[in-house]
């Protein structure tokens, strides 16, 4: 059974639909990342869930318990905030101690506890720091510590690598699987960051306009995008306007090319997604489907590749990954002929 | 031309608060005198003059105007904390739409002169006014209430004078507290008065003792309040003082006490710094 049920949540801000009739299921030890722009709802479903705000319509089930007029202090799941709100007139274990206390739990085991969960994060002998002394990754892993110390089956992370520089992210992400998989609780962790959400999570769930478009593995999730905004937000794929061209094909007139796409393109299809990685240089024209030819516009070095932008004769501009061991990437205004799996080709439905 | 930002404020302090001072402290360890001005500095025949000051130790009448003082500022402090707590946490919490005009209404009563407002009180509390005069007309009480030149009336002109300089220490630093550190008590598993009491209290008391000092220091100086509205038991060092000045004409026995009041004001106000600077 689903740890955590969402049944048709609604909630307005003013004329704004910040949650719209959204359904989800949280299976128990899952890490599933809530991906979405600015104002998709992503941290308004955590309020929600948390208890922070009141759903106008629909129903939160945590084991199959609606808890909807359950106040926060009495919800059995903890959330780490993106601020990390540590309290800054405790130190770093009276912060963590801080939801042990409320549940009275004894000295004795409460001291353990904090000690435990706090070699977890790796902060050994920090315990009787303020916060203000605390570095950025210092003060992200007393929230986290301050959020797990109460056991809770149910984790909510809003933005927890967003404060971090780069570097720092990257290795706290991979910490915070390792903790994830180590409480064995499901975190629920709401970013904008396409690559954390990818990297990190068993399930991504992508949110657009309170609405959720599209859940699943992260790889299913990036290799089939089930609309534009998916295709776009996750990757930056090329959407390509058309429409079925009656053959069991897709026609689309700016590229111009047949696209047979790897699965039948349904009626009222009106676009398809193609990722830039799988579009190859073919060293000879080709005709065909799946083929076209185009002038580099523009060519960016990215490190591991360059990233072209190739203008076809009906006037699609194509991003195109070139990777570094294929050699020098064509020169500005060059012609190339390009070609791509029929795999590769995603018909979008909306 | 660089150093005119240091060189005004230096002179200022040095014009108005280090030569009046001075003066002060002068005045003190003068001889009193018979004549205009009434005291005769010291000098090198006579030294100084230290009776003031062991007349200030020496005779109860001048130890219990001090403090009555302490006490009255003490207690004129705290109402104006408990009144001033909710009142901060209202605008603190109110939408920020609100804030300037909640803000102007709690300073209102000084864009009014003080001596009006305590008019209005007299006014209100005299034997014929209007309290009393309602009271009577309602069959409550057949003669009129001693209402003013009283110990109540006393305390509510104080906290009626005082409660802004409360209410804009405890506002700056309730609006400064987070509010999603509540927020973070209640995900925690603390109710709404055990995250007021663990969180937001602790945060608000460097914001409560400065009201209190700001309130407890003009507060323990105060001449007009108790003149105007307190009972004649109430002589307080403001009170006294006044009397040495301008009833006793002895100089050296006012600036005295004036001296012993600023230093026993000092010393609240270095342990509030010294709490500040471990923070």
């Amino acid at each position: 059974m689903a740890l955590l049920s969402l049944r048709g949540l609604t909630k307005r801000f003013g004329e704004t639909m910040a949650l719209d009739r959204l359904d989800l299921d949280v299976a128990p030890g899952e890490f599933l990342t809530l991906l979405g722009g600015s104002g998709s709802g992503k941290s308004t479903l955590l309020r929600v869930v948390a208890g922070f705000e009141a759903a106008d319509a629909g129903a939160v089930l945590l084991d199959g318990q609606e808890i909807g007029a359950v106040p926060p202090h009495a919800r059995p799941l903890n959330m780490m905030f993106q601020s990390y709100a540590l309290f800054p007139h405790l130190s770093v274990a009276g912060n963590v101690a801080y939801g042990l206390k409320r549940d009275g739990v004894p000295r004795g085991e409460r001291d353990r506890r904090v000690a435990e969960v706090l070699a977890l994060v790796g902060l050994e002998g920090f315990g009787r720091r303020l916060p203000y002394r605390l570095s950025g990754g210092q003060k992200q892993r007393v929230a986290l510590a301050r959020a797990l110390v109460k056991r809770p089956r149910l984790l909510l992370l809003d933005e927890p690598l967003g404060a971090l520089d780069a570097n720092l992210r990257e290795r706290t992400g991979f910490e915070l699987r390792a903790v994830q998989r180590e409480t064995g609780a499901a975190f629920i962790m709401v970013t904008h960051d396409q690559n954390e959400a990818l990297a990190l999570a068993d399930r991504v769930a992508v949110l657009e306009g309170g609405r959720l478009v599209q859940s699943g593995p992260p790889r299913a999730v990036y290799e089939r995008p089930a609309t534009r905004f998916v295709a776009g937000f996750l990757g930056a794929a090329n959407v390509l306007e058309g429409g079925p061209d009656g053959a069991g094909g897709f026609g689309c007139p700016a590229l111009p090319a047949t696209l047979r796409p790897g699965t039948p393109v349904e009626a009222g299809t009106t676009a398809c997604a193609l990722r830039p990685e799988r579009i190859a240089l073919l060293p000879a024209p080709s005709q065909g489907p799946n083929t076209a030819r185009g002038v580099v516009e523009e060519v960016a070095f990215r490190g591991d590749d360059s990233l072209l932008l190739v203008r076809t004769p009906g006037g699609a501009l194509l991003r195109v990954g070139h990777a570094e061991e294929d050699g020098a990437p064509p020169p500005r205004g060059s012609m190339v002929h390009l070609g791509w799996e029929a795999a590769s080709v995603v018909p979008l439905l909306g | 031309m660089r150093r005119l930002p240091l060189i005004l404020p230096a002179l200022w302090l040095g014009l108005l608060v280090a030569m009046p001072l001075l003066v002060v402290l002068v005045l003190s360890l003068s001889f009193p005198a018979e004549g205009i001005p009434p005291f005769s500095l010291p000098n090198c025949a006579e030294g100084v003059n230290t009776e003031s000051f062991t007349l200030l130790l020496e005779d109860p009448f001048y130890r219990d105007a001090f403090l009555g003082a302490l006490a009255v500022a003490g207690g004129t402090g705290l109402l104006c904390l408990m009144l001033a707590f909710p009142m901060a946490l209202g605008l603190a919490r109110a939408a920020p739409s609100w804030r300037p005009l909640l803000l102007a209404l709690v300073l209102l009563p000084f864009w009014t002169g003080f001596l009006p407002r305590l008019g209005a009180w007299i006014g209100l509390l005299r034997d014929e006014g209007w309290i009393n005069g309602l009271l009577q007309s309602l069959g409550l009480i057949e003669a009129p209430l001693p209402l003013l030149y009283s110990w109540p009336a006393l305390f509510l002109g104080m906290v009626h004078a005082y409660l802004p300089f409360a209410v804009l220490p405890l506002y700056a630093s309730l609006s400064r507290i987070d509010p999603v550190l509540e927020e973070a008590a209640a995900d925690l598993g603390a109710t709404g008065p055990v995250a007021f009491l663990t969180v937001t209290l602790p945060l608000a008391l460097p914001g409560a003792a400065a009201a209190f000092l700001l309130v407890f220091i003009p507060a323990a100086g105060e001449y007009v309040i108790p003149e105007l509205l307190g009972p004649p038991s109430a002589q307080l060092v403001g009170r006294v003082l006044w009397g040495e000045f301008f009833q006793n004409r002895d100089w050296p026995v006012a600036a005295a006490l004036a001296v012993v009041l600023l230093i026993l004001l000092i010393l609240p106000i270095r342990l509030f710094q010294r709490l500040e600077a471990r923070r």
